[in-house]
């Protein structure tokens, strides 16, 4: 008798990148759609989360790198507490992003990844998140200098805003800032 | 025997959030809990960190881990639902992949701890200890929905903290201050947390969905565990209901803060008066037991 031969022979390029930055294996993936269904931002997305890890199962990179899928995600984690095959579905679309950054592709939503590198400029450079500096960078980085500021001027006169940054920390974050990307950079060029 | 803790306060808890520290603080004081603040604590990375870099994400918090070991302490306390998630995905990606473990420890160049516990504030107060005998106010007329977000129990194989689709331990501490809890299902919606900043027409919808269930099943007051969800909820309320055109006047408190109240502890010492949406009427019926 002929035993079935149960491992994955083929995944695309794209599935094999993934799998390589999160663990996931998107072919186990059978299309439930439990995640499109629980997804408190799928109404706003254009490729449900399911379609999505189906295009990466296919190696469809133009629609994986062309969705605002993975940039409206807000890592809520429905999708990978309820997925019947235990694949961590918001591991997949923060896989998506780290991948769009390192081939140099331009995220769809450009302000998402604008504020993840204000937060972590911010976090590098003063130990804890310092938001006024913060807001500032973001509005620098994405022009919407308006945005925000009537409530930002609320927390302020509520207390809620510090002036000025505590730096405690910063030399041990900017150590480890360093240190993360030097190991990935050798992992790159490996 | 005092209770005492390593407590990680996080960013959020020294500015947008104070008051959620200082009331945590003050209730902690009045059941003789000890919280021991890490010293030189950095920021945990958050969302932006694990969307940009899988060590990054897990060699910050694992840091704040480290520095707690080294007070001798084996249980840290994170009242923020960010941070609690951060710190615990650090241990569960540290014990699931060795080499990751590796990694992390030439990062931050020392092994990392052995044994270390991160709890929620929720965990601490629901571990036998007599609430109810602190209790010195009375809180008529106050029906609360307890809103835990995404963070605390989601994913469960991670968090291990109460029931992920319907959890009940804030419902249960709420409820054992004499202040009435109501059921809903919204406890566990996603208010958008992570994307606030940005997609801010998302998370008026997001918000505006909670808001609507909260009322619809007749609650007067919100209790949330995680400044995300009070910023989201408290601050953009007017937002909410000029974009709607609803009114909601729906006070959101930490429910540290309704534990204080219970306590006796006055108001200013629990910081209600940096809410967006005043809880004083609701509360003028509070009555001195």
């Amino acid at each position: 008798m002929i035993e079935p031969d149960l491992t994955i022979t083929s995944r695309s390029q794209l599935a094999e990148e993934v799998l390589r930055e999160s663990g996931q294996e998107v072919n186990l993936c059978y299309q439930c759609r439990k995640c499109a269904a629980g997804c408190p931002i799928s109404y706003a997305m254009d490729y449900k989360p399911a379609q999505l890890i189906h295009a990466i199962r296919l190696g469809m990179d133009d629609i994986v790198f062309n969705s605002k899928t993975v940039w409206l995600c807000s890592s809520c984690e429905t999708c990978t507490t309820r997925c019947p095959q235990e694949v961590d579905v918001a591991k997949v679309m923060d896989a998506v992003k780290i991948i769009t950054l390192r081939r140099g592709i331009k995220p769809t939503i450009p302000r998402v990844s604008s504020f993840h590198k204000a937060v972590l400029a911010n976090v590098k450079k003063c130990g804890r998140m310092f938001e006024v500096g913060m807001m500032i960078s973001l509005k620098l980085r994405t022009f919407e200098f308006f945005k925000d500021v009537g409530l930002g001027m609320k927390m302020f006169r509520k207390g809620k805003l510090k002036i000025i940054p505590s730096f405690k920390g910063a030399r041990t974050t900017w150590r480890i800032f360093r240190r993360v990307k030097r190991i990935e950079k050798g992992n790159r060029s490996a | 025997m005092t209770l005492e803790y390593a407590y990680y306060p996080g960013c959020s808890l020294h500015s947008m959030a104070a008051e959620y520290d200082i009331s945590f603080r003050a209730v902690c004081d009045k059941l003789g809990i000890e919280m021991r603040e890490i010293e030189g604590w950095i920021c945990c990375g958050t969302t932006p960190a694990h969307c940009t870099s899988k060590l990054l994400s897990l060699a910050l918090p694992m840091q704040n881990l480290c520095l707690a070991e080294k007070m001798g302490m084996t249980e840290v306390v994170a009242p923020c639902a960010a941070c609690f998630s951060r710190l615990k995905a650090a241990i569960h990606e540290t014990a699931e992949h060795p080499e990751v473990k590796e990694q992390i420890s030439s990062i931050l160049d020392e092994p990392l701890p052995k044994s270390m516990n991160v709890l929620s504030p929720l965990e601490i107060f629901s571990k036998g200890i007599d609430l109810a005998s602190a209790v010195t106010t009375e809180l008529p007329g106050l029906k609360v929905v307890c809103y835990y977000g995404c963070l605390l129990t989601r994913p469960p194989k991670m968090m291990q903290f109460d029931e992920c689709e319907y959890p009940m331990s804030m419902d249960r501490i709420i409820r054992s201050l004499g202040i009435e809890t109501l059921d809903w299902s919204y406890k566990t919606e996603c208010c958008g947390g992570g994307i606030s900043a940005t997609e801010t027409d998302i998370v008026l919808k997001l918000t505006h969905d909670i808001l609507e269930e909260a009322r619809a099943v007749g609650a007067n007051a919100v209790a949330v565990a995680c400044p995300l969800c009070h910023t989201n909820l408290d601050t953009r309320q007017a937002g909410i209901e000029k974009k709607y055109g609803s009114s909601f006047g729906l006070p959101i408190f930490y429910f540290t803060q309704l534990m204080g109240l219970a306590f006796g502890i006055p108001s200013d010492k629990l910081g209600l008066h940096r809410h967006f949406v005043s809880a004083d009427e609701l509360l003028s019926g509070m009555r001195k037991g």
